[in-house]
């Protein structure tokens, strides 16, 4: 009846991930008994959970996002603390099958469910916004999207309580993760998980790939776009691209591991090393997913806090692609030393260099945006600057691995940790910081606190530094990655210093906690009236914050570049608003139950897979199924915003703008 | 939404039966296709079943067929055409093939490199292609 599952499914033996997870279940159960006593569920329900605006959905997509950034945090505290306290004699507080899940645990969740929603999140918010319409192509898809995503976190976390998560790293290699050596659900939650939660990137790539291509302003050619929506562009056409690939890799494994193939065994003609290339001929494009739209975040800050245009527009948009096309013919460098001859070798290490250059060109342009502009330096402007800066290093390091005779000495060790850690600490995560703390007062209306931000700032940035420094250090003196015990005394002084940077990030995620807490408490000082906090120059500074459901009350219409900035500087120049409008009743997608359902059925489908409860995954896929066709015949796909609605909601816009003009009437214009 | 009715110019995929126009000439143009991809694909089988091709020769001609079925799907079916609006689907399609090719012919040099590389080792890399 419950297949695999059974009590001693549970681990009572083990009391970290018990009290954690009970921690956890308690404090859920809190959150859910208070929405629930105030009478918020209707409303959470009815404007969150089932809404296909695509600024709702940006922002849950932003929220999952941080709690799971947070929960790999954990994974990572976990990590640096038991090998400072496992050196020599001593054993730390974790053995080493539980080590091997938290490792494992740590890559996963920080890669497809921290990074990935946040970056999905920030595009699914901005992009329409930026490109002056409405909302994404298809406004239901991208809610089953978001809970498919949530659907795969949750079976990751499930793993804590239930079973175990896999001990293979955060991707499964053959023959490691076959049923011969990985018998247990480990490696079946993590393959699941990643499917379920993959449908849903793939879906919101198409979605964002369309919305890009098909929906614009009137007027907005492609070579008027903002950065960002370039940026954007080229990462949702890597996972239209790559993704598959993914699905396809985790499909052989599974057919492996449920139904006996033989793709990537040992025996039987199967080949283990296929699936190290096929699941880098995904990951290194996945590099380039989460990091382009980070550049195009970079791009707009350094833009609008240097009051300037942005440098090299169009060799920025010729980089990007560069970007998005050489990213598929580096993949080999994730596996130099697999054993193949020189010339392969050769190739992808050069073809890994040249990738080098269009970030190169990017970090200059950037330069020359600050360049003779008037610069400002907010919290979003402090994140840049630092990524700029820390980049670098880890760029450098980067190509440093790609000369594969260098990469045969570095493969595997602390020193390849530091430098992946580099890139993606300072390009994504600050990216996602700086992101959010701009875009915030958009979405919420007031901005962020900015004492706290920048203690955050310093916080997290000489945390990063003082643990990746020693890591490199670590590296250069021979670690080896992933080790749960270590024999050599001689690390111990870098693994302290390691575990004290830790302990500075740990402030540094308070201040990030603390300076949400504090904003949200002084919301009416920090209120943004105007809906143009920063002094902008794309579209979403044109609509109010937060912007209404249907973002413009009439599309606007695009004349250059940086459509905004000239809006703004007419007004100014004819101390005036342009006239007003003849609004229009607008009609809006329904909001739709249909992803949270879908994503229900989905999770019932993965749960079921993973304890090998056949009635169940066949119930999960009907289930699916049926809502996908109740959803196919809806009789009516839209609501109409009636023109007086619109009306009123864009005067009271018009009205702030007025008032900031005769406030701000001194200025030169 | 209002904006995407009144332009007709600048249709979205899937969009094209809403509006009453059809592509590749409609009902007839679906029948065509279905058709000629039933004739590919029998003349698939006949190639392996009668003796019309020089044995070793099959494989070649399996390909050539399949390519010729991936065209008529993608002209009959999926509407890519050289039309003044399609300018997206065809580059999707060339960044797609770019992409399947990068990824095919990629992993055969790596592999058949690696398999090159190893040391002779008894029988049981015969498997792999």
């Amino acid at each position: 009846m419950l297949g695999k599952l059974t009590w001693s499914a549970i681990p009572f033996s083990q009391p970290i991930p018990l009290i954690a997870a009970g921690g956890v279940g308690l404090a859920l159960l809190a959150v859910l008994g208070w929405i629930t006593v105030k009478g918020h569920l209707p409303y959470l329900w009815k404007e969150w959970i089932t809404s296909v605006d695509h600024k709702r959905i940006g922002v849950m997509y932003v929220l999952l996002g941080l709690v799971m950034l947070l929960r790999g945090f954990v994974d990572a505290i976990m990590m640096r603390t038991q090998q400072a306290s496992a050196i020599g004699h001593a054993q730390g507080y974790l053995p080493p099958e539980h080590y091997d899940q938290i490792f494992s645990a740590h890559g996963t969740i920080m890669i497809f469910f921290g990074a990935m929603p946040v970056v999905i999140g920030l595009m699914n918010f901005v992009v329409p916004l930026q490109l002056g319409v409405r909302d994404v192509a298809f406004p239901t898809l991208n809610s089953t999207s978001f809970w498919l995503t949530a659907a795969g976190a949750l079976l990751v976390n499930m793993s804590l309580v239930i079973g175990e998560f896999a001990r293979t790293g955060w991707l499964p290699y053959a023959p490691l993760s076959e049923t011969t050596y990985s018998p247990g659900v480990g490696v079946d939650y993590y393959v699941w998980a990643i499917q379920i939660s993959g449908v849903g990137t793939l879906m919101s790539g198409i979605n964002l790939v369309t919305t890009i291509l098909k929906l614009r302003a009137p007027g907005m050619g492609y070579l008027r776009m903002p950065m960002f929506c370039w940026t954007a562009l080229g990462a949702n056409m890597l996972i239209v691209a790559a993704f598959p690939i993914l699905t396809a890799t985790l499909a052989m494994l599974t057919l492996d591991r449920y139904l006996g193939f033989h793709f990537f065994t040992n025996e039987a003609g199967g080949n283990m090393m296929m699936f190290v290339n096929l699941i880098w001929a995904w990951g290194h494009p996945e590099v380039y997913i989460l990091i382009l739209p980070a550049f195009g975040i970079f791009s707009e800050i350094f833009s609008t806090f240097s009051s300037k245009p942005l440098f090299g527009y169009r060799s920025m948009v010729a980089a990007t692609l560069f970007i998005v096309v050489v990213s598929f013919t580096v993949w080999l460098h994730h596996f130099f030393t697999m054993g193949a001859g020189a010339d392969v070798n050769a190739a992808f290490g050069v073809a890994t260099s040249i990738i080098a250059v269009g970030t190169g060109v990017k970090i200059y342009n950037w330069l020359f945006t600050m360049y003779g502009g008037r610069l400002r330096f907010p919290t979003p402007m402090l994140w840049s600057l630092a990524f700029m800066m820390t980049f670098v290093i880890g760029g450098m390091t980067g190509v440093l691995l790609a000369v594969p005779p260098a990469d045969f000495m570095l493969h595997n060790s602390m020193f390849l940790v530091a430098h992946f850690h580099n890139v993606i600490n300072s390009g994504v995560i600050f990216g996602a910081f700086a992101g959010i703390t701009y875009w915030f007062p958009k979405a919420f209306g007031f901005r962020l606190d900015e004492f706290w931000g920048k203690m955050a700032f310093w916080l997290t940035l000489a945390g990063f530094l003082i643990v990746f420094g020693a890591l490199y250090v670590l590296g250069l003196e021979g670690m080896t990655r992933r080790l749960q015990h270590i024999d050599f005394t001689e690390w111990a002084p870098w693994l302290y210093v390691s575990v004290a940077g830790i302990g500075v990030m740990i402030l540094g995620v308070a201040a990030q906690i603390l300076q949400i807490v504090v904003s949200i408490r002084n919301r009416e000082a920090l209120r943004d009236e105007t809906g143009d906090p920063w002094d902008g120059r794309s579209l979403e500074w044109a609509t109010s914050s937060p912007p209404p459901a249907f973002n413009f009350a009439v599309l606007p219409k695009v004349h250059g570049e940086e459509p905004y900035w000239t809006i703004k500087r007419q007004a100014i120049e004819s101390q005036g608003l342009a006239d007003e409008p003849k609004y229009e009743a607008i009609e809006m997608p329904r909001n739709s139950a249909t992803g949270v359902v879908t994503a229900f059925f989905a999770t019932l489908i993965g749960f079921a897979m993973i304890w090998s409860i056949w009635w169940l995954a066949a119930l999960g896929f009907v289930g699916a199924y049926a809502t996908f066709v109740v959803f196919a015949w809806r009789d009516e796909e839209e609501k109409e915003i009636p023109a007086e609605e619109v009306a009123r909601i864009d005067r009271a816009r018009r009205a702030a703008r007025r008032k900031w003009l005769e406030d701000n009437r001194e200025q030169p214009a | 939404m209002s904006e995407r009715e009144t332009d007709s110019g600048d249709t979205a995929p899937g969009d094209e039966a809403a509006e009453g126009e059809e592509f590749a000439g409609g009902t007839s143009g679906y029948l065509v296709g279905l058709g000629l991809a039933a004739l590919l694909t029998c003349a698939a089988f006949a190639m392996v079943n009668l003796p019309l091709v020089w044995r070793p020769a099959v494989p070649m001609a399996l390909v050539v067929l399949a390519i010729a079925q991936m065209g008529i799907h993608l002209v009959f079916f999926l509407h890519v055409s050289s039309g003044p609006d399609n300018t997206n689907n065809v580059l999707a399609l060339a960044f797609g093939t770019l992409v399947v090719l990068l990824l095919i012919g990629g992993s055969v040099w790596i592999l058949g490199h690696l398999d090159h590389a190893m040391m002779p080792m008894g029988r049981q890399m015969h498997g792999f292609p």
